[in-house]
């Protein structure tokens, strides 16, 4: 093993029943780098983390470690961890309700007794190293989720690892905070800390790292220095398609203007999450909100919608005035809302796939009014085949189903409804770019067909892509509203920041 | 055909462990003393034995039943106040039996138990305000109840006992003359077919999973998680009526003070016993009745085995360990490695063979 070389997997199988997860995948990760690990959802990249971590059993294959002689034998996350590989999962795996101290250092201890008050001092000097902005004593629910995340790394970090596994860290990070995860993580690097970076934004990886390694289907597509593999060229290796393929990439579709009639219109809307706001769509409309996470986009539509409470304003529906103050009546009055977070608010976890594609229709046919079971089917099977959603069957729960497949499920949802005015809160957050590309042209037919459409989307690219109007937020307000030759990224950019009128 | 197969095995499997637990308990009496399942006709022409005896006695019991396991799933959480409202239930129902109608006929008898059913529900809207509105837990929510509930059911009446032995009561509790089954098991059967029948004719089942499972996604879906929630105390109420009317018909009196004591663990225990998750979500009542049945065969064969009246909880309590440990997912998880080992040497070594 060369000398400048932390890490290095060598020919990796593993098998779960009915598919190859890892197919002789080959890692090598070297001293103070940043190493992307690429690849669609169930490319493989999770099974090569948990295979390294211990959470699986590789079937073949050798794992050697920086420091360790001969084969690193790692048959539990305790072994991982012991030899210096530590992992900062997406969610973050933190008590809440305890100090960072605690966090820091709790189920740590090697003798007997807790010795908080030279943990809370070391706490500190770990925080003040890596110039992370918590107090030891500060409990950890307090601190933002960017700090929470920190947290998190500077205890993998005190552990003395020399890997540093990062699951996509930044999903639920703001512009600002990821900048400070980045600081952080170079600052890593610069000690020579090997750091291994899972992400689905494309742009974090060009912004941070040094190596990315592609995965698909389970198999190695190469390694690669960043400066060798521009942007298209990774999205092509990541979906195994030629670049000829990826004209696709930047125009899904023709952009659809609506026609005149108004569909929806809110004059002064408020919520006890949202300033008071004007916003209307027309038939056939695809608009879009951006701005920074926190910005207000999401809070907004969420008023529109009833999900939280409506403290003001009037609704008019079609030209007619309506109250819509929860969900109940904004589908009634044929508003779909698929939400922002897609585990917390929208996948009923243990129901199968077809309990979760009938809900909300079910719901607006009342309680009294159950469906049969062949209308059931009949209507999940047409989703499952319109959406190409893989699941084994319509009665797998739906938390066994890949987070791109969950997400067409809850799409499934609100289209069966047959909604005049569908809001679809990033809706292609943390899944692969074959099903973001699909579910970006999926919009603009609906929109073909007359449907409105709010789309958000943290990626102003595929904003750009689909939405004829874009509504720009800043701090809670609309500070802007752009069309035609106004969408690009410059002018989003710089009305965000403040300069774009 | 194949499709009914299939969905029979999905459903025998998520009911594996009552279904294993009853198994073995009639297996191991099936050792111990065939006469246990002896069934014979009484002189009165009523069906009696130890079979009879189980099913008819586990009566209140997988009533009470089917509303916790509806309770539970939609709160994740149980109501430990069902014994003592029953108690309420039974007092409301003595007195205006007694009190306000003073003959007793069917119809008396039919609105009396409609009065008791009404004000026990009232009592369960309260506890599910409590548990829906202000989001307390269910536990706590009941607790109050669990503690006042007997001596409520003092104030309204107020001698500690209180006999009715008018036959017709008796009815409810023993068996109809002419009728070879005893009442309470077509009390039960009854109450299990109009659950049946709700289920079928309303979305009380998807609405009360998805509340259990995601509250938050529900409201977004437009469920309304509060009405879901107190209809299914609302069940329970009429549940713990018709438990407290069985008893009381059972027994020939009302003792507020010890009816249906400690029905408030076995409940929670059935449902447990049943397969369903006390956190709430999925459910499946016919796994809480097979959870009754479980509980009261094994009373009746510790009793049976002559085993000391003072010592029978702690067998109770052994057995009970045994069956919640073999239902952990631990268990399950290791049962289930064990079973596609066999299997997968079993078909290997087929295979073989057909080769050969």
């Amino acid at each position: 093993m060369p000398n400048e070389t932390v890490l290095e997997m060598r020919g990796i199988c593993k098998q779960f029943p009915g598919t190859k997860a890892l197919n002789n995948v080959d890692f090598t990760l070297r001293k103070g780098e940043i190493h992307a690990l690429m690849g669609e959802n169930g490319a493989g990249k999770s099974t090569l983390i948990k295979v390294l971590t211990g959470v699986y059993e590789k079937d073949s294959g050798s794992i050697r470690i920086d420091g360790v002689a001969g084969e690193a034998q790692i048959h539990s996350p305790q072994d991982a961890q012991n030899i210096g590989i530590s992992t900062v999962y997406q969610e973050i795996t933190l008590c809440p309700n305890l100090t960072v101290a605690e966090n820091m250092f709790i189920g740590r201890d090697r003798g007997v007794g807790v010795r908080w008050k030279e943990y809370e001092k070391r706490a500190g000097e770990i925080l003040n190293n890596l110039g992370i902005p918590a107090r030891p004593k500060q409990e950890l629910s307090r601190c933002s989720l960017a700090v929470q995340q920190m947290v998190a790394i500077a205890r993998a970090v005190d552990m003395n690892c020399k890997v540093l596994i990062l699951d996509e860290p930044t999903s639920s990070l703001d512009e600002k905070e990821v900048q400070m995860l980045f600081e952080l993580m170079r600052d890593l690097k610069n000690r020579g800390v090997g750091i291994v970076f899972v992400t689905h934004f494309l742009e974090q990886v060009y912004a941070v790292s040094d190596r990315i390694t592609v995965l698909r289907n389970g198999e190695l597509v190469g390694e690669y220095l960043v400066e060798d593999l521009p942007q298209v060229e990774l999205v092509a290796r990541m979906m195994g398609k030629d670049l000829d393929d990826m004209v696709d990439l930047e125009a899904v579709g023709e952009k659809s203007q609506g026609s005149d009639e108004i569909v929806y219109e809110a004059t002064g809307l408020a919520s006890t999450e949202c300033k008071p706001f004007d916003f209307r769509i027309r038939r056939g409309e695809v608009n879009g909100f951006t701005g920074l996470l926190g910005s207000g986009r999401s809070e907004s539509v969420r008023a529109i919608f009833g999900a939280d409470r409506v403290t003001g304003g009037t609704v008019k529906v079609k030209g007619l005035r309506k109250t819509v103050t929860n969900p109940h009546k904004a589908m009634k009055q044929g508003i779909g809302y698929l939400p922002e977070d897609r585990k917390r608010d929208g996948i009923i976890a243990d129901l199968s796939v077809r309990d979760n594609i009938i809900l909300a229709l079910q719901v607006m046919k009342g309680f009294f009014h159950p469906m049969t079971k062949a209308q059931m089917k009949s209507f999940a099977d047409e989703y499952i085949n319109a959406l190409q959603i893989k699941t084994a069957s319509q009665d797998t729960p739906i938390k066994s189903l890949s987070g791109g497949n969950q997400q067409k499920v809850i799409l499934a949802r609100w289209l069966l409804t047959h909604p005049d005015y569908l809001i679809l809160d990033e809706p292609t957050r943390g899944i692969d770019v074959g099903t973001k590309l699909e579910i970006q042209r999926l919009v603009l037919k609906l929109a073909e067909e007359n449907m409105s459409v709010t789309f958000i989307s943290s990626e102003i690219e595929e904003m750009l892509r689909t939405c004829s109007r874009l509504i720009v937020m800043r701090d809670r307000n609309i500070v802007g509203e752009l069309t035609g030759e106004d969408l690009t990224q410059a002018k989003v950019m710089k009305t965000i920041a403040g300069g774009g009128q | 055909m194949k499709n009914t197969l299939k969905k029979i095995a999905s459903s025998l499997n998520s009911l594996m462990i009552p279904l294993v637990a009853l198994f073995l308990l009639l297996l191991f009496n099936l050792f111990r003393d065939v006469s246990f399942f002896r069934i014979t006709l009484d002189d009165k022409g009523v069906l009696s034995g130890n079979l009879v005896s189980i099913i008819n006695s586990a009566s209140e019991l997988a009533i009470i039943g089917m509303g916790m396991t509806l309770v539970t799933a939609s709160c994740g959480g149980q109501d430990i106040s069902v014994g003592t409202v029953s108690a309420i239930a039974g007092a409301v129902f003595a007195k205006m039996l007694l009190k306000a109608f003073t003959v007793i006929t069917i119809p008396t008898i039919l609105l009396s138990v409609l009065v008791a059913i009404l004000v026990t529900i009232l009592f369960k809207l309260f506890n599910g305000v409590l548990v829906a509105v202000f989001r307390i837990q269910p536990m706590i929510a009941t607790l109050i109840l669990y503690s006042s509930g007997r001596s409520i059911a003092s104030w309204i009446i107020v001698d500690a006992t209180t006999k009715i032995e008018d036959p017709l009561v008796r009815y409810i509790g023993m068996t109809i003359p002419g009728s070879p089954i005893p009442t309470p098991i077509f009390i039960t059967a009854i109450m299990g077919l109009v659950l049946v029948l709700i289920f079928k004719l309303t979305n009380l089942s998807l609405y009360t999973q998805t509340v259990g499972i995601n509250q938050g996604a529900a409201r977004l879906n437009g469920i309304n998680p509060i009405v879901v929630k107190l209809l299914c105390f609302g069940v329970l109420g009429v549940c713990v009526t018709l438990a407290s009317v069985i008893q009381i018909g059972r027994i020939g009196s009302l003792t507020q003070n010890t009816m249906l004591a400690d029905i408030e663990m076995d409940a929670i225990l059935a449902v447990a016993i049943g397969g369903n998750s006390l956190g709430g979500g999925k459910f499946r009542i016919s796994g809480t009745v097979l959870g009754a049945y479980v509980i009261e065969t094994l009373m009746t064969t510790l009793r049976s085995m002559n085993v000391d009246t003072s010592s029978i909880k702690a067998y109770k309590a052994l057995a009970i360990i045994a069956v919640v440990v073999a239902g952990s997912p631990v268990i399950k998880a290791l049962a289930s490695n064990l079973w596609k080992k066999i299997r997968e040497q079993v078909f290997v070594g087929t295979s073989k063979e057909a080769i050969r």
